[in-house]
Parts: structure tokens; sequence; C-alpha cells
């Protein structure tokens, strides 16, 4: 591994910056699903994704696929941080015209690899690259981000079904395990139980880690690459807070879908080092 | 007596066909020997991914496949491929994915199973989707030729087929098929009757009928709803001043609304179009439900006269 730890965490440390920045500038957006997943964002793309910034098309390159795809500026500041878009193009989050649309598009944006933003889609669309891949006799892996509340969606299971049967080694999930959706707490909206149990009974090789400590996602990430893992797909459950890094936005469903106001959007800049109080 | 097939024999052939071409992969629903797929599973089981009976599954797995380089054909029953419509629309449509979507059993005229496998309803939709081609071929010649020439579309489509057996127009004549191009089967001035999929034939067996009588008809087999060929209706509105459209669909949404569409936005002509009248259908045979749904040559033919009627 290239990077270190502090590295790592500094790395998104910089993103979770640009995250506050980009909601606060289009004052909409999603920042606490944003928050949760982009240390593993960090980690992933940092150390493992085998991808070309300056040739973002590039044939077998990983795939990786945000299916949880409203939490785009967590995508799009470590897109920024590899290199595929500039910071400045962050600037064009959800304003007309910009790269940076208001879910991930592959249309629109370098580096993305799939139009998401309708939920329950993006795993079935990570099987198929997985499948095209293994018919390529590529190297190249299906790198999947789900959302715990996108498991409501039954066609999630669709895909966890057939990706099982079909024994695709080279499709990894992880789970942004962050306990909020929309509305509310997952728990008062649909208790989904016992989900690692959930994801064995489908077929499927399981971890859990804290998705907040870089040590424990270098882990996982290993864990999805280990050889043993790859005869079929592999589910990283990363345990991860809503909002993570701002006080005020952790575990506050308020802040799935909401801005932070001007004095808010400071005390966030204070709290993330970039500010002085 | 013409030689009589059904339309997803065409599309089942077709795929063979198209097998020497390997970036093409086949993703079924269960349903590949109903929509004829198998014959290429049996060839290629290697390219052929079993979805089970997973609908949004297969055409997601089919978009990964498309956006990785493949040709994927999807088929299930016309009618569950409704299921996966949001699935089309953000997940193919959008980013505009060469998948391309056969949906089997379309129609009333698909029969016996009743109600809930009559699909009257899949070309409207599917026609509202940017990106999309929509296509109903009537005979297993065209289907297969249609069918041939979706590799080099480099855009997303949906085709219906049929499972009842309808007579074959086009043994011979597989040159003269191209996508978005209308084919006038039988030219008269006196009034046009514009058709798709199982009521090709139908309105053949009305423009006879209709020549008993001395009405000339102009018959135009529209293989392919969207790009509706426009041109081609310009040109019968100038030579015949009234329009039928005929289609074993709702009149919402499908070939009629497609026609008229064209129509108010570029020239006039009296329009009657032959349909299911926005009501759900029943078990039956192929012949009856065309009785039933007042969609049959004869009725047909009585819209033919009152389209005259009108100009």
């Amino acid at each position: 591994m290239a990077k270190s730890i502090s590295e790592l965490e500094e790395i998104a440390r910089k993103c979770r910056v640009e995250i506050v920045k980009m909601v606060h500038r289009a004052q909409a957006g999603h920042p606490g699903g944003s928050l949760s997943e982009i240390d593993l964002l960090a980690g992933l793309y940092a150390t493992r994704m085998r991808v070309r910034p300056e040739e973002p098309k590039w044939s077998d390159r990983d795939r990786f696929i945000l299916s949880k795809g409203h939490a785009s500026p967590g995508m799009y500041s470590i897109l920024a941080e590899m290199g595929f878009i500039s910071h400045e193009d962050l600037k064009s989050y959800r304003v007309l015209g910009g790269v940076c649309q208001g879910h991930v598009d592959m249309k629109w944006c370098p580096g993305v690899d799939f139009s998401a933003g309708s939920l329950g889609m993006g795993l079935s669309f990570g099987m198929g690259c997985a499948a095209a891949a293994r018919l390529d006799k590529s190297e190249r892996r299906a790198f999947v981000m789900i959302g715990d509340g996108e498991m409501q969606e039954g066609s999630v299971w669709e895909a966890a079904m057939a990706a099982a049967h079909h024994e695709l080694g080279n499709l990894k999930v992880i789970l942004d395990r962050n306990r909020i959706q929309n509305d509310d707490f997952c728990e008062a909206q649909m208790r989904m139980f016992d989900i690692p149990a959930k994801w064995k009974a489908f077929g499927w090789n399981v971890k859990e880690i804290d998705g907040h400590n870089m040590n424990e996602i270098m882990e996982g990430l290993d864990f999805l690459e280990a050889p043993e893992n790859c005869k079929g797909p592999s589910i990283l459950i990363a345990h991860t807070i809503k909002g993570a890094g701002i006080s005020y936005m952790e575990n506050n469903p308020s802040f799935h879908g909401a801005a932070p106001n001007d004095e808010q959007f400071h005390q966030a800049m204070v709290e993330l080092g970039e500010v002085e109080a | 007596m013409s030689r009589m097939a059904a339309t997803r024999d065409g599309y089942g052939q077709a795929l063979l066909d198209l097998s020497g071409n390997e970036k093409v992969v086949v993703l079924e629903a269960d349903l590949g020997k109903s929509t004829k797929s198998l014959h290429f599973r049996k060839a290629h089981p290697e390219r052929t991914i079993s979805c089970g009976i997973g609908e949004q599954n297969m055409l997601l797995v089919g978009a990964g496949m498309a956006a990785s380089g493949y040709i994927p054909f999807a088929s299930t029953f016309a009618i569950f491929t409704e299921r996966a419509f949001e699935q089309m629309r953000n997940g193919i449509a959008r980013p505009n994915l060469a998948v391309h979507l056969c949906g089997s059993h379309g129609g009333t005229h698909t029969g016996t199973d009743g109600s809930s496998a009559q699909s009257i309803e899949d070309l409207a939709i599917f026609r509202t989707l940017p990106n999309v081609v929509v296509m109903h071929p009537c005979d297993d010649v065209s289907t297969r030729a249609l069918t041939m020439q979706l590799p080099a579309l480099g855009k997303p489509s949906y085709m219906r087929t049929a499972r009842n057996k309808t007579p074959v127009l086009y043994d011979g004549r597989e040159n003269e098929i191209q996508i978005g191009k209308g084919i006038t089967l039988k030219e008269g001035s006196d009034v046009a009757i514009v058709a798709c999929g199982v009521l090709v034939s139908e309105s053949l067996k009305a423009a006879e009928a209709l020549a008993e009588e001395g009405i000339n008809a102009t018959v135009v087999d529209m293989h392919t709803l969207k790009p509706i060929d426009g041109a081609l209706i310009d040109s019968i509105v100038e030579r015949c001043g009234a329009l039928v459209t005929a289609e074993d669909h709702n009149v919402i949404g499908g070939l009629g609304s497609a026609v008229a569409e064209h129509l108010v936005a570029n020239t006039f002509a009296p329009l009657e179009m032959v349909g299911v009248q926005d009501r759900f259908g029943e078990s039956g045979q192929a012949d009856e439900m065309l009785e039933v749904m007042q969609i049959s040559a004869h009725y047909i033919a009585l819209a033919a006269k009152k389209a005259i009627s009108r100009k």
C-alpha cells in the first residue's frame, strides 16, 4: 500500500471539506450519506481501484458503482482528489450544465461508471459489469456501494441471488450501514433485522467493519480481495455514522438531504480544521 | 395460403444468426423457451445469463454489460417488461445504453392466458422514453431482419413479438426491411390503413374486402413505431386523404397516437384508430380476441369507411 493510514485519513478530511462546501454552495444535496461513505471511498480509491484518471474510459479499469447515487458529493470529492475532475468542477454541483449533476451520471462526469439516482439499481448493473469482465477474461473488478435503506428495494435481492448463483467473485459490495434513510432512522421506517445473516443466506462472503476506522477499512478491502473470497461475490458491511465528522449532522436524519446554513457551514469548517474558531 | 409463423420464432432465429458476433449476449428471465432465446442458449450457454424470474435485475445486468462493450438481448413476456420499466428508463434509456429488450406474447392476441398476460400498453410506455427505438413487426421474416439490424443501432430498443402464428408476408423480401421505414404492402388512393404486428395481415384482409366494394386502400406495415416514418405518413395522406391505424394495443399511446402526433403537427387528414378501447381483455383464442376487442379485419374495414366519410 502506497499510502499510510494518516495520509488516507487526510484525504478523507479534505473530501469532507469539499462535501460540505458543495452542499452549502448549492443549498441542496445530500451531505449525510456523503459523509458516512467518504472514509470508505477514500480507502478504496486511494489504495485499490485500478483506474487511470487521465484515461477515465480505459476499458480494463475497475468499475465503481455508487448505487446510492444521491450521495454524489462524496463521490465527486474523491474523483477530484484522484484527478478525474478538477476542484473547480466541484463548483458545478447541481448547476445547469455542470459535470457534477445532482445524482452521479456517467454521461456527465468522467470517472462515473453508472448513472444512479434511483435506489436498488446499482448492484444489478455491477453484476453486469462483473459478468462482462469474466467473459473478457479480465482481472477487473466491479465495486458497488449500496446504502442500508436501499436494501428495502426488492431488486437488490434479485441481484444478490443472481450474483451468487453465477459465482461472480469479481463483484464486491460495500454497504454503507449508516442507519438513517430519508424520512427517519431505518429502524423506524423498515426494520431489516439480521443484515449479515441475510447476505450469508444469499450465498455471499460477509465481513463487518467500522466504516470510519481506516485500519479496519484496509482489513475489509483486503477481505474483498482475498483469493478465497473471489470464488463468489463478497460484501463488506461497514458500520458508519450518517453525517460523520460534523457534530450537528451526525446521526441526525435532518441532514440526509439538507444543506447547512452559513453559520452551520462555518462551524463545519472549524470542526474539519479548515478555519479557526 | 401463405406460410404461417410466429414472430417470436423470427426473433429466436435472429439471435442464433447473430451469435457469430462474440459481443452478443442473451439475458433470460425464465422464459427463454417462450421468447425463443433458448436456441441461442443451447448453442452458447457461456454467453447466456439466466436472471431467474427477475426482470428488474435482468435489464440492469444488460446495462452493465452494454457499458462494458457487449450487446445484450434481453427478453421476457411483454407484460413483464413493464415490471422493469423504471430500470429501462433510468438504467438504460437515460445513459443511452444499447440494451435490446424483446417482449413476446404481446397484445390480446396472446390469447387464453387472459388479461394478466395480455400487454396492451407496452408500446405506449416504451415509446415515451428518449433514445429508445420501438418496434412491433408483423411476421417472422421481418422480425428476424429487424433483430439482425439491432447490433448496429447503437441505442436501446424495445421490440414486441407475438405468441401465435400469423401469415408470413416477407418471404424472400428481407432486404426491404429497415428499422424506421414503414413498408407499403398495397397501394390504393381512397384510404390508407397503417398497421403493426398481428393486425397487418388483418389490414390486408380488410383491404381485400374494401376492394370488393370498390374502395382502394393503401396498407402500410409500420413495424417501427418510434421513430415513426413521418415521410411515409405524409405521402399516404397526400394520396389517400384519410387514415386508419390498426394495432392490438390500447388506442392510448400506441401506433394510433404516434400517427396522430405526426398528423397534427404536419398535415391533416381524418384518422380512425382501431385498437383496444381502453379496457382489459379476457381468456379467449387469438382470433376470438380480435373479435371481442373489435380489431379484426371486419372492424378495420368499417373504420376505413368511416374515415373516408369524414374527408
